[in-house]
């Protein structure tokens, strides 16, 4: 490997770090502006201009806060549950395609940290071991609100990564790639988006979405009214902070997927009319900009239905994922194939 | 007639009970409907008042917290009747009368006048018989209100914190009590 490419990547993953990082520290201000908006509220505006030093604060607080470990819980794995839930929030990040290549000093730059060709497996399998996080603080808390907490979150997981696996094998089925840039690629110009072929596909991906990252209205495992705080009531401190701040990374990169996977990517309406006439640079960064807003958009979307949607009881929660949602998305994989293969023939 | 059916202020609405349809069991329409709701809060005019920096304006006859106030030349107006203090529902007010010395003709109006005069602000109630049972057009309920304190004692309010001060009248006592007090004053 030359050393160029390997500036380059470290360059991008440590950007693609920040922002994330940014982004989901930002969320946090964001989800409580949207909150008060809708309720006709102003929201936290003391701490610098329009609250933008909130998130500061918040942090200092929590690292200021004692840190509480329960004497009989085990040690090791109390401390391992924020970590790894942090960790897989922040991995998943690295098959996402920013944009399209930019040619910059004399070399030619991708702007995505792996163009694994199994993009959307390494996605699934990243997002799975999300559970493990959640799972192992509330069985380490030694409290049965945690542990009920960490079941209803591990199951639900469980139960909708299935819908939204089959939502996603219809996407592929269209593409023939695994590659998420590739998949992108595929849906170059506003009419090939996946969510005018796939709209389906794209309203059940949306809903699994929601429930992996036990966001309201599926937001069971630490559901207040029940459960005191979920999986998380025994922590304190910055490793509280840490759950929640990956549930904040996770909704950024599940906007970033969704994107990705149904609405272009860093594609744009009127890309194709740009094309030759001004700098390929000028429209890969162009490309990249609408992807960030296609992004905030969905971050977006996320908080509007926390504050639009009461929450699901656990049962309505089951029967909608494994009663609704997998057979629709099994009917949607086989209309797929079928209206494919009559392409095909015809 | 059934309870069912019985309708004692005719505003009640028949409730629907059919089995939803396949658009409702879809949940989808509902739930975008439920969302447009949501959005247009967003446009909506806050009510909130940011109070440090913006102070809701009160009513005229709005009753705060008291002030003893002074004659035009300067000298206090109470006499330590008492008639307030007899007048209060709350029993919130006490004093002591003095009689007043020669050469102290700037600082009292007559006579007698209260060498001590406190309010518990924590029993007064606010109700102004005091201001009405003043005979002197001594005391007046303004428009701000008592402070907070951290003990029980800073609410008892003494002459200190009563007496209209004497520099800068115009911050304790506005135009419309003003008004008030040379109307009452015209009223005798």
């Amino acid at each position: 490997m030359d050393s160029t490419l390997l500036i380059d990547k470290s360059v991008l993953i440590l950007v693609v770090f920040g922002i994330t990082l940014g982004i989901a520290t930002y969320s946090t201000l964001a989800e409580r502006k949207v909150a008060s908006w809708i309720q006709d509220r102003i929201g936290p505006d003391r701490a610098g201009p329009f609250g933008i030093l909130q998130p500061l604060t918040d942090a200092v607080k929590f690292f200021f806060k004692e840190e509480i470990i329960p004497d009989h819980s085990n040690k090791f794995l109390f401390i391992l549950g924020p970590s790894l839930s942090m960790l897989t929030a922040c991995i998943t990040s690295a098959v996402i395609p920013w944009g399209r290549d930019l040619q910059m000093f004399g070399r030619t730059i991708h702007l995505q940290a792996a163009d694994i060709n199994i993009g959307v497996l390494y996605v699934f399998g990243v997002v799975s071991l999300g559970v493990y996080g959640i799972m192992i603080g509330g069985w380490a808390s030694n409290n049965k609100f945690s542990l009920l907490g960490a079941i209803r979150a591990s199951s639900q997981m469980i139960s909708y990564e299935l819908a939204m696996g089959l939502a996603v094998i219809s996407i592929l089925m269209m593409s023939e790639s695994l590659s998420l840039r590739d998949i992108v690629e595929n849906q170059h110009g506003f009419i090939h988006w996946n969510v005018f072929c796939q709209p389906l596909a794209c309203v059940i991906f949306l809903t699994c979405a929601f429930a992996e990252c036990n966001r309201a209205p599926f937001d069971l495992a630490e559901c207040e009214s029940e459960l005191v705080g979920g999986y998380h009531t025994e922590f304190s401190s910055m490793k509280l902070g840490l759950y929640l701040f990956a549930e904040y990374i996770n909704v950024f990169v599940s906007a970033a997927l969704i994107s990705t996977l149904f609405f272009g990517g860093y594609n744009f309406p009127g890309m194709y009319l740009l094309e030759g006439k001004i700098d390929a640079n000028i429209i890969s960064m162009l490309g990249t900009l609408a992807f960030f807003m296609k992004i905030f958009f969905f971050i977006f979307f996320f908080m509007w239905v926390r504050w639009t949607l009461p929450r699901f009881r656990y049962d309505q929660l089951m029967k909608l994922g494994w009663q609704m949602l997998l057979p629709l998305s099994i009917i949607n994989v086989l209309l797929t194939g079928g209206v494919l293969t009559w392409l095909e023939l015809k | 007639m059934s309870t069912n059916t019985m309708q004692v202020s005719n505003r009640g609405k028949k409730v629907d009970k059919r089995p939803m349809n396949l658009v409702e069991r879809a949940y989808l329409p509902a739930v975008f409907g439920g969302m447009i709701t949501t959005f247009k809060h967003i446009f909506k005019k806050t009510p909130t008042i940011r109070y440090p920096e913006v102070k809701r304006e009160f009513a005229d006859i709005y009753r705060g917290v008291h002030i003893l106030a002074r004659d035009e030349n300067g000298a206090e107006r109470c006499t330590a009747c008492g008639l307030c203090a007899l007048s209060c529902p709350a029993e919130a007010i006490t004093m002591t009368s003095a009689e007043r010395l020669p050469g102290e003709e700037n600082l009292y109006r007559e006579e007698k006048y209260a060498s001590r005069y406190e309010i518990n602000m924590l029993r007064c109630i606010f109700c102004g018989l005091c201001e009405e049972a003043c005979p002197k057009a001594a005391i007046f309920l303004t428009e701000s209100m008592a402070s907070p304190a951290m003990d029980r004692g800073n609410f008892i309010y003494g002459k200190d914190r009563l007496v209209e001060p004497l520099q800068r009248p115009e911050l304790h006592i506005n135009a419309f009590e003003e008004e008030r007090r040379t109307k009452w004053i015209e009223g005798r």
